[in-house]
């Protein structure tokens, strides 16, 4: 292990990374996780700030965030929503990073356009880390996915996936697709209307990468080769037409008596959260439910991130 | 001076001859070097004219002014054909093909409305790399939209329009 490979690290995009960094992030994670499961994790951040600038509402991942910076000892500081706008009060994004960059040790940030971290890592001296730019990257949850991808089947490599819904305007399905061009899945397949299929760069990625995936927009074509269902919310908002979208949300729904029609028994489902109702309550309680691990994985996940790149020892 | 055009700009003394540019897209160059007419400059456009590599081409002549590489390169963009003359003393004494760079600066902007780049106040260009020549791709650097040769040609009409 290179030391200091991550330390005073940006993090940008999933795509800033090699799959050694990411190992090395996992294995740091795993023993995040087991202090957490133990009850006692070293307050390795001690004396640290960390600045939350969720200028875009979140609940989890700011959430989950703050937990990891406390966990390890940390304060935070910050915003979210609303009160991001009326403290601005007209000031442009680089002021307030500059600010924030004065008085935290790293800057978490999420805003609605696209590119807003990577300018606010231009901007800020300290380690600027993305919680969700627009539609574009969302980092930090394409590790925790990842992360719990390799809990449940030990590898990332060689698995089937399938990435359902908004392909198009999601950052989390995005950014998941985008961090599996790292890796070597058996196969990819994007599953979304026509609407909504993955953007053109991240399609180019793809083909760069060498990956073979194929575009499908019935999950009941697919779904029995799956060994990873990662699914995501479809907005009646993305489309033009109301009745459009009542024609498709029918067949992206999962549910329990469907992967017990077509899946295979090792499937398991993945989904960033929120979830509405494109996972039925029933399929919760099945085997195939993982986004409930996969949600308290981002924990220990962000835990391990904050400490590489604030440079604190495990 | 090749008879085409021989007839229809005088000589230059001292300045930039862009030659083998597609035909249509001498207003474009122009922008793109940010002449307006207005600096005083004299620029002598010449369009449509035969060309044995082009079949027809224009052509920008502009007098007293030297350009940059960054400048040179810029033109690229919109026409890879082009060679550039460097005139003294009548003669032209160099040479050159523009040559893409691998960053655009400024020039283009980002074709996403939600690009952090778009966001009034900030104080900050638009950049893209370079992805593919021919045909041309870029793609910005904040938000990764991929733009084609199409709209880089829109902005520059736009831009001329803006003007007039
Ligand atoms: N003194 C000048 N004033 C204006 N245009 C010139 C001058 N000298 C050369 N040119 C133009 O610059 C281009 C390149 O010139 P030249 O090297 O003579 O020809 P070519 O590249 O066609 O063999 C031609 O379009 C020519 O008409
Ligand atoms: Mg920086
Ligand atoms: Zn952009």
């Amino acid at each position: 292990m290179r030391p200091g490979r991550w330390r005073g690290r940006d993090v940008i995009s999933i795509l800033d990374f090699t799959r050694d960094d990411l190992e090395e992030l996992f294995d740091v994670a795993a023993r995040m996780k087991e202090m957490l499961q133990r009850g006692h994790v070293p307050r390795l951040l001690e004396g640290r700030i960390v600045a939350l600038a969720f200028f875009e509402p979140s609940t989890r991942t700011r959430l989950s965030f703050e937990t990891a910076a406390k966990r390890l000892g940390a304060q935070t500081l910050g915003f979210a929503g609303e009160e991001a706008t009326s403290l601005a009060k007209g000031e442009n994004l680089a002021d307030t990073i500059r600010m924030l960059d004065g008085y935290a040790d790293a800057i978490v940030i999420r805003h609605k356009y696209e590119g807003s971290a990577l300018y606010a890592a231009e901007v800020a001296e300290k380690p600027v880390i993305n919680a969700g730019d627009g539609k574009q990257h969302h980092p930090t949850q394409a590790m925790l996915d990842l992360y719990t991808v390799k809990e449940l089947f030990g590898t990332i490599d060689g698995l089937v996936y399938g990435v359902l819904g908004d392909l198009r305007f999601g950052r989390a399905a995005s950014s998941f697709i985008l961090a599996l061009t790292l890796y070597r899945p058996r196969k990819l397949y994007l599953i979304s209307p026509p609407l909504l299929r993955a953007r053109p760069e991240v399609r180019a990625r793809l083909e760069e990468a060498g990956i073979d995936y194929e575009e499908v927009s019935k999950l009941d074509d697919v779904l029995g080769e799956l060994d990873v269902l990662y699914v995501t919310r479809i907005q009646r908002e993305r489309f033009p037409d109301p009745r459009e979208y009542e024609k498709v949300r029918g067949s992206y729904r999962v549910t329990r008596e469907l992967l017990e029609k077509c899946a295979k028994p090792e499937l398991r489902v993945l989904h960033p959260l929120p979830r509405v109702d494109e996972i039925a309550a029933n399929v919760d309680s099945s085997r195939y439910a993982a986004y409930f691990l996969q949600a308290r994985n981002g924990v220990p996940v962000r835990m391990a991130l904050l400490s590489l790149i604030l440079g604190a020892e495990v | 001076m090749a008879p085409s055009e021989g007839l229809l700009v005088r000589r230059i003394r001292e300045g930039t001859v862009i030659d083998h540019i597609p035909a249509g897209r001498a207003l474009a160059v122009l922008r793109i070097l940010g002449i307006t007419g207005r600096e005083g400059l004299r620029v002598a456009v010449v369009m449509n004219v035969e060309s044995r590599r082009l079949g027809r081409k224009d052509i920008v002549k502009v007098e007293g002014r030297h350009l940059s590489s960054e400048e040179v390169n810029r033109i690229a963009l919109i026409a890879p054909s082009a060679t550039i003359n460097i005139v003294k003393d009548y003669r032209v004494i160099e040479k050159k093909r523009v040559k893409l760079p691998s960053v655009i600066e400024g020039i283009i902007a980002c074709t996403n409305p939600t690009c952090i780049t778009r966001k009034p106040g900030e104080p900050l260009r638009p950049r893209f790399k370079i992805v593919a020549e021919r045909p041309l791709q870029l793609q910005c650097t904040y938000c990764s939209t991929i733009i084609d040769e199409k709209d880089v040609l829109e902005q520059l009409e736009e831009a001329g329009e803006e003007r007039r």
